[in-house]
């Protein structure tokens, strides 16, 4: 939560990409504590390693890691973000309250329970090869046009 | 369980990401709050499926991927801006027709 503080707050974006690499990191450990293993991996692997990787190289490629004065917004919008932020932070808050409904919920210990006797990455793969084979296809064809269109967008002249 | 915790922590990271796209000027710097947002409902699911099984984490994997893909294309799209009007500030960007 600190780290995320700090990321919002640095004035250079370096220092802040880096802040957000602590956060990734703590998420990936809270993961771990969800009995998420497997997911705790992909987040160190996609975020921490390839999304911040992308992250740094436009920071350093656009040449604006030098401190320059800060860009965080007036008195005004200082106090219509905070304002608006706060609100969202209520409802969020208000929101932990409503437990699920009981007929819906697993006994207590069943993930990690499931997660030991199929393994852990077979837990998640099974459904997701057979329930949730679709929107994983899907999936793949919105990689394939965000990776086409990231080379269209980024190329001087096509 | 650890359930009610999390959600105060995703709670809280995603009032973080909301602030930071609030205040901040730098397009970049939004990017990454937006990722801080993506991370936020990413720990609600894991923490969920918990107690509502495995379908929660299986989503946390198509949000990744859409993380990424968003990643990618907002970042090239950055590229373009940059090298059209040399900078960053989204005080300056403000036509669609450059």
């Amino acid at each position: 939560m600190g780290s995320a503080l700090l990321c919002i707050t640095m004035r250079n974006p370096v220092s802040s990409a880096l802040w957000l690499v602590v956060t990734l990191f703590a998420l990936a450990g809270l993961f771990v504590l969800l009995d998420a293993q497997f997911i705790a991996v992909l987040q160190v692997l996609v975020y921490a390693g390839a999304i911040m990787v992308l992250f740094l190289f436009v920071i350093m490629l656009l040449n604006i890691g030098r401190a320059t004065r800060s860009d965080i917004k007036g008195a005004w919008g200082l106090g219509v973000g905070v304002l608006l932020a706060g609100l969202m932070m209520v409802q969020l808050l208000a929101l932990r309250f409503g437990a699920p409904p009981p007929q819906l919920t697993l006994p207590a210990g069943a993930m990690a329970r499931a997660a030991a006797e199929q393994g852990m990455v077979a837990a998640v793969a099974r459904p997701l090869f057979s329930t949730y084979l679709v929107p994983f296809e899907i999936t793949s064809i919105l990689l394939l046009a965000a990776l086409v269109g990231a080379v269209v967008l980024a190329k001087r002249k096509l | 369980m650890l359930l009610a915790p999390a959600l105060l922590v995703s709670a809280v990271l995603f009032t973080f990401g909301v602030a930071g796209v609030l205040l901040r000027r730098n397009a970049i710097v939004i990017f990454m709050c937006v990722e801080i947002m993506l991370n936020a409902v990413n720990l609600t699911f894991v923490a969920l499926a918990q107690q509502l099984g495995v379908a929660g984490q299986i989503f946390v994997f198509f949000v990744m991927a859409v993380a990424a893909a968003e990643a990618a294309v907002g970042l090239a799209i950055l590229l373009a801006i940059f090298r059209h009007r040399q900078t960053l500030n989204l005080q300056n960007i403000n036509l669609l027709k450059g």
